[in-house]
């Protein structure tokens, strides 16, 4: 036999081309389906009545409106998005001012005491919402922890209102925020060079110029996904609201149960829902364009 | 100057050395394999046939399509049309589990969560071996690797060469007519893998089965093969024994890729070959009658001399570049017709005087 | 020890005092008011006072005498524990049929999944409420596991699937190549070797459907309430010493499951 008998051209039609293809395409097949009985309960459960809401919003007795949309531009409505988004706003700012520094410092200690602090940082994590709400319930209220211990030490004579209001339900919800703020961040420091540190400091920045100019500006990415993060989450926030607010702070998810389940006004919770969904789903969408970005250019 | 060969050797290859062993073994034939991803052809028409007992290497840069005509072969990738068959028997549309194969990966896949005896007992089991057989032949199959007594270590336990041996004995515990590996030295040091490689060879001839074996080493291809097929852009470029392929490459890729080579233009007119205008001596006559073609030399065929050497001779003026002492060897980097290098390799002796570079 | 260089640009201990302080006040801030409760529930008081001036069980008792609570507990661990089978084993099945496929249907597959994590849990529990309402499961066990395991899935799915990234696929195919069938290879060769990530995928959904609040609080009803959904709206009244008692137990258990959790993740390797 020579190399030249070996390679030859078939001139023959290929017969199992078409038998092929069908085995590939039912191997792949009937491993993707080994995802059908999860999709089938996200679907039933989830994607269908996120549909179903749309249909809502928009159909009401007498055919299309768009009357459950206009309707939100009622001040009570308008009232809620507004308290909505100054709490957001306001627990994602507390958070960034209280998440950098222990992401930095985490960042910086050595892997023993890095990773105690982030156990601390996790701690919350790990206990259920409901019972970090009822904690502070009990130090914030009238005769609670903290108002007996500023009373006993002389600081104040009538007891803070610091919970059933606006005040207390940041605290509570910072509380909650911190965690998902400090994780991207402390991430995006680890991978920073401290390097770079000592060559803008061989180059004549002071420290606090280099930890403006170069620090920071590499934590963006980081900082940007927990902010985003932090807002989102805060957007559609229930528990802590209803508890800590006391039924003062009316935020939007409380809007819709209210809706739903006191009125039983359909159109309403159903617009005010898509709503929401648009703006989380929409804000995410920007968030991962950002991080896919930023991991592009990161290089790790 | 003697020049070692032209790209235009003919290629014959005389009956192979082993006598096919039908018990153990089966020939494969591969035809017309196709297999694309998108617009790349990772397979391009390749047809091969591999005889009963024989050992075939796919020899390959990276890409070059020679783990997916493995892969093929296993049944883990399947082509867009084309055939393959073991024997008689057509396996194209066969799942892997049924074609019959050993298989060694390059990373062992050793299953970590069992013993080394679990491992080789694994696929006894799924024949329904029985308690005792199972026990015997794991006992048999570590003797033949050398691995007696190990039978119960973790797999964490081992060195790498002794995962390569337990990969080894799991893929022919079963007695399968054919055992495919997919570089399963690349991992080791270079002294291992020169042992493993008499290792496999031994036991490939003990064993008799029909075995086909990836690598981009050429060094291992040429030292284990019965045959060597050489891949390039998902095509078969030649299929020869080592030394016919080493000696008498048929195309200016495998000239190219087998050791280590320069090539100079020749012209061709009818039998003769002219090379920078003068006529030389070729082993045959050039094969196709282009009148460009490429004139390949090894270092190891060719000698440096300073004064003109006997007419009978090829031979070519060249400069003296430099010289590098490689221990066993000594390469002699010399430039002619101006500005094309070429080397010569020799045997290095210490008693012996150099031309001085420059000259 | 406070003048030496903290940092490569020599900015001492001492200068970044500040740094130190501020985040010993977070981590106080983020750790201490969960703790607090734990002694509170052994306070022997009606009011809620720190320290407690006298210890007792009472709370604990209250808790265990009254058939509510005990109702309400015996619920959320049967639709935890059922959550945590219909959860792992969907999500797992989905990790692996995605992880392993080649399908580009695939990718769109795993981000549908994902999305009940990123979907706020109030619309979660409106539409579920909505799909459940025609079909009678609202207020009935088999709705509320239903609905806790499309919240876990995502979570069994990003476990999974990072357990499936540091399994060597090769050993799949090997066990194939010696005569295993697919499904075989993967309860043989596989499953034994992402066990630890399947199992804390599973701790993980258990968890979550414990402490989950505000679909329960939609969805489950009357004898059907969950342990989380009457503790909310105890908390919404008034303060009852009770659930001092109930966080407690929640706190031990949930800082048990996760630390296993955390356990088997880490001994992956």
């Amino acid at each position: 036999m020579t190399a030249q008998d070996v390679m030859v051209v078939s001139g023959t039609e290929p017969r199992n081309e078409r038998a092929l293809r069908r085995q590939a395409r039912g191997e792949q097949g009937r491993l993707v389906a080994l995802s059908v009985p999860a999709f089938f309960l996200v679907g039933a459960l989830v994607l269908v009545p996120m549909g179903w809401l749309f249909w809502l919003s928009v159909y009401g007795s007498d055919g299309f409106t768009v009357e459950n949309y206009t309707r939100l531009l009622h001040p009570a409505y308008k009232e809620t998005l507004i308290t909505t988004f100054e709490l957001a706003f306001l627990v994602t700012g507390l958070c960034v001012l209280l998440g950098f520094p222990v992401a930095y410092m985490a960042s910086q200690l050595g892997p023993r005491w890095a990773s105690l602090v982030m156990l601390c940082v996790l701690f919350p994590f790990w206990t259920s919402l409901l019972v970090r709400t009822y904690a502070w319930l009990v130090l914030l209220q009238r005769r609670g922890v903290i108002n007996s211990w500023l009373m006993d030490m002389g600081l104040i004579d009538t007891p803070l209102k610091l919970v059933h209001n606006f005040t207390g339900t940041t605290i509570g919800m910072v509380h909650i925020m911190l965690p998902f703020l400090v994780l991207p961040l402390y991430a995006s420091m680890r991978t920073i060079d401290m390097d770079l540190m000592k060559a803008a400091a061989n180059l004549g920045a002071s420290p606090v110029r280099a930890f403006w100019g170069i620090y920071v500006p590499q934590t963006l990415s980081g900082l940007g996904a927990g902010v985003i993060l932090v807002f989102v989450l805060s957007l559609g926030f229930y528990v802590t609201p209803a508890l800590l607010g006391g039924g003062r702070v009316m935020m939007w998810a409380m809007q819709i149960e209210r809706s739903m389940a006191v009125y039983g006004d359909w159109g309403a919770a159903s617009a005010l829902g898509v709503v929401l969904l648009v703006m989380t789903l929409g804000i995410l969408w920007v968030l991962r364009r950002l991080t896919g970005a930023s991991a592009g250019s990161g290089g790790h | 100057m003697k020049s070692s060969m032209t790209d235009a050797g003919a290629t014959s290859v005389g009956p192979a050395a082993h006598a096919p062993d039908t018990e153990h073994s089966l020939p494969i034939s591969v035809q017309s394999l196709v297999k694309s991803y998108g617009a790349f052809r990772a397979l391009d028409n390749v047809s091969i046939d591999i005889r009963s007992g024989e050992f075939m290497t796919l020899l390959g840069p990276s890409g070059s399509g020679k783990t997916t005509l493995l892969m093929v072969l296993a049944g883990f990738v399947r082509p867009d049309s084309g055939s393959v068959t073991f024997g008689e028997r057509e396996i194209l549309l066969l799942p892997p589990h049924k074609r019959d194969i050993g298989m060694v990966f390059q990373n062992y896949a050793l299953f970590p969560h069992m013993t080394v005896a679990e491992n080789l007992a694994y696929p006894l089991k799924l024949r329904r071996a029985g308690k005792a057989e199972i026990r015997d032949r794991v006992e048999r199959a570590l003797d033949l690797v050398q691995l007696s007594g190990l039978g119960g270590r973790g797999i964490h336990e081992l060195s790498g060469g002794q995962r390569q041996r337990v990969a080894l004995a799991r893929a022919v515990i079963f007695e399968p007519r054919i055992l495919l590996m997919d570089e399963p030295l690349s991992a080791l040091d270079k002294n291992l893998r020169e042992q493993m490689q008499i290792e496999v060879r031994r036991l490939h001839e003990q064993l008799g089965i029909t075995t086909v074996y990836v690598t981009h080493d050429q060094r291992e291809a040429l030292t284990m093969s019965d045959r060597i097929a050489v891949i390039n852009d998902g095509r078969i470029q030649q299929v020869d024994e080592p030394r016919d392929l080493y000696e008498k490459p048929s195309t200016y890729f495998v000239a190219n890729f087998i050791g280590e080579t320069y090539s100079l233009p020749v012209e061709v007119s009818g039998s003769s070959v002219m090379l920078f205008g003068q006529p030389i001596k070729t082993p045959a006559p050039p094969e196709h009658g282009d009148r460009h073609q490429a004139l390949i030399l090894r270092p190891e065929n060719l000698h440096v001399f300073e004064a003109e050497p006997d007419p009978g001779m090829n031979s070519m003026a060249g400069t003296v570049r430099q010289h590098v002492f490689q221990g066993d060897s000594i390469v002699t980097y010399l430039t002619v017709a101006g500005d094309r290098e070429i080397a010569v390799r020799r045997q290095h002796r210490s008693d012996e005087t150099l031309p001085a570079p420059g000259s | 020890m406070l003048r030496k260089p903290a940092t490569a640009t020599q900015v001492t201990h001492l200068q970044r005092l500040w740094l130190y302080v501020v985040c010993a006040l977070v981590i106080i801030f983020l750790v201490a008011p969960t703790l607090i409760v734990i002694p509170m529930s052994f306070s022997d008081s009606r009011y809620l006072e720190f320290p407690p001036e006298a210890w007792s069980l009472r709370w604990y008792r209250a808790y265990l005498d009254s058939s509510e609570w005990r109702q309400a507990t015996v619920v959320s661990f049967k639709v935890a524990g059922l959550t945590m089978v219909v959860a792992t084993v969907t999500g797992t099945l989905a990790a692996y049929g995605l992880h392993v496929s080649r399908a580009k249907a695939g990718k769109y597959v795993s981000v549908l999944l994902i999305l009940p994590m990123i979907i706020p849990v109030i619309l979660l529990a409106v539409g579920i409420f909505l799909a459940f309402a025609p079909v009678g499961l609202n207020s009935t066990i088999p709705g509320l596991v239903l609905a806790h395991s499309v919240l876990a899935i995502p979570l069994v799915l990003i476990t999974v699937t990072a357990g499936m990234r540091n399994f060597d696929i090769n050993q799949e195919m090997v066990a194939r190549s010696m005569g295993a069938s697919r499904p075989w290879a993967f309860l043989t060769v596989t499953l034994p070797q992402i066990r630890n990530s399947v199992m804390s995928a599973a701790l993980l959904a258990f968890i979550i459907s414990l402490d989950e609040v505000v679909i329960a609080l939609l969805i489950a009803g009357g004898d059907k309430a969950t342990l989380t959904r009457r503790m909310f709206l105890a908390l919404r009244d008034e303060i009852d010493p009770t659930i001092a008692a109930i966080s407690t137990l929640l706190i031990g258990l949930s800082v048990v499951l996760l630390a296993l959790s955390q356990f088997l993740q880490s001994k992956k390797n």
